[in-house]
C-alpha cells in the first residue's frame, strides 16, 4: 500500500504508523463529561470512506489525515494534519 | 589543557575512519558543524532572505560556507565547516536573531560519506530509498536496520556519493550495518 504524502509523493505505508480516527483532532475544549467521554471512547466504524491519522514515523515525521476506503483499502487522499487542524480553527 | 583533553570520534577513535568496502569507500566526517533551524511562524521570509540557503522539500543545497538539507516541514539542518563554525549556533543566531529557533546538533550525529559508482546496490540493501530515481541533492529521512538516518544524494548516480547521518550513539551499529550490507552486494 502506498500513501500519497502531500509533500513527498508516494511513500510505502510501512513507513507510517496508524494513529487512529482523524476525529481525534477535534478534542473538546472543556465541555461536560459526556462530551469528553464521547471523544475519548466512541468511534464510528464505517465500511467505506474513513478519515484517519497516519504518522510518518520513518520519514519526515509529519502527521497526515488520510482518507481511506475501509472496504477496498483504496487511498483517496492525504493532507497534512496541521492544515486540517488549522482549517478547523485549532493549533492557532 | 590542549594536551590533556583529546576529542574522540563517534566510533571512539582518535581519528575519523576511512575504509574501503569492496568497490566503495566509506569516509567518516568530523569536520562539519550542524544545527537545525526552525523558522518561527510568520517569519519564514526573513529566514529565506538570510545568507544561509533554505532547502526545498526533500532537497539539499550545497554552498560555502553554508549548506543545508530539509528535515521536515518548517525545519532544516544547516552544515558548515567545523574549523570555522564550531560555535555554529552563535553564528546562526547572529544571522537570524529571533526569527528562527536554532538547535546545535554537531555532536548528536555521526556522518558517513559513501563514495563510488554503483552505490545504488548498497543503498538498496540498506534502506528503501531509490537513489537512482532520486534527483541529485535529494535529502530524506529513512530507516537503516531500525535506526533513523538522514540520507543525502550528493552527486549523480554515475559518480556515486551519498551522505548518511545517523545517531552518534549508534555509530558503531550503523557502521556494522553498512559493512555487512556492502559485504553481501559488493
Amino acid at each position: 500500500m502506498l500513501i500519497p504524502h502531500p509533500l513527498l509523493g508516494l511513500r510505502d505505508a510501512q513507513e507510517f504508523v496508524y494513529m487512529g480516527d482523524a476525529a481525534l483532532i477535534g478534542r473538546p475544549d472543556g465541555g461536560d463529561i459526556a462530551t469528553l467521554h464521547n471523544y475519548l471512547y466512541l468511534r464510528d466504524n464505517p465500511a467505506g470512506e474513513h478519515r484517519e491519522l497516519w504518522y510518518h514515523e520513518q520519514g519526515d515525521r509529519s502527521w497526515l489525515v488520510v482518507t481511506r476506503n475501509t472496504a477496498t483499502h483504496e487511498i483517496l487522499g492525504a493532507e497534512l494534519a496541521r492544515d486540517v487542524a488549522r482549517a478547523k480553527g485549532r493549533s492557532k | 589543557m590542549d594536551k590533556l583533553l583529546k576529542p574522540l570520534t563517534a566510533l571512539g577513535a582518535s581519528a575519523p575512519l576511512r575504509k574501503s568496502l569492496g568497490p566503495w569507500e566509506l569516509v567518516e566526517r568530523v569536520d562539519v558543524a550542524l544545527a537545525s533551524v526552525a523558522p518561527r511562524r510568520g517569519r519564514e521570509g526573513e529566514v529565506a532572505r538570510a545568507d544561509v540557503p533554505v532547502p526545498a522539500v526533500a532537497a539539499s543545497v550545497q554552498g560555502d560556507p553554508w549548506s543545508s538539507f530539509w528535515l521536515t516541514p518548517d525545519m532544516f539542518m544547516v552544515e558548515a565547516p567545523f574549523a570555522s563554525h564550531e560555535d555554529i549556533r552563535a553564528h546562526l543566531l547572529g544571522i537570524y536573531g529571533d526569527a528562527a529557533s536554532v538547535t546545535e546538533q554537531t555532536d548528536a550525529w555521526v556522518r558517513f560519506d559513501l563514495l563510488g559508482p554503483g552505490l545504488e546496490r548498497l543503498m538498496a540493501k540498506l534502506c528503501n530509498v531509490d537513489v537512482v530515481a532520486a534527483p541529485e541533492g535529494y535529502a530524506t529521512r529513512t530507516v537503516i536496520e531500525h535506526m533513523g538516518c538522514y540520507l543525502i544524494k550528493r552527486a549523480p548516480s554515475s559518480e556515486g556519493a551519498v551522505t548518511l547521518y545517523g545517531a552518534r550513539s549508534m555509530a558503531g551499529s550503523l557502521l556494522h550495518a553498512i559493512t555487512l550490507a556492502a559485504g553481501t552486494v559488493a
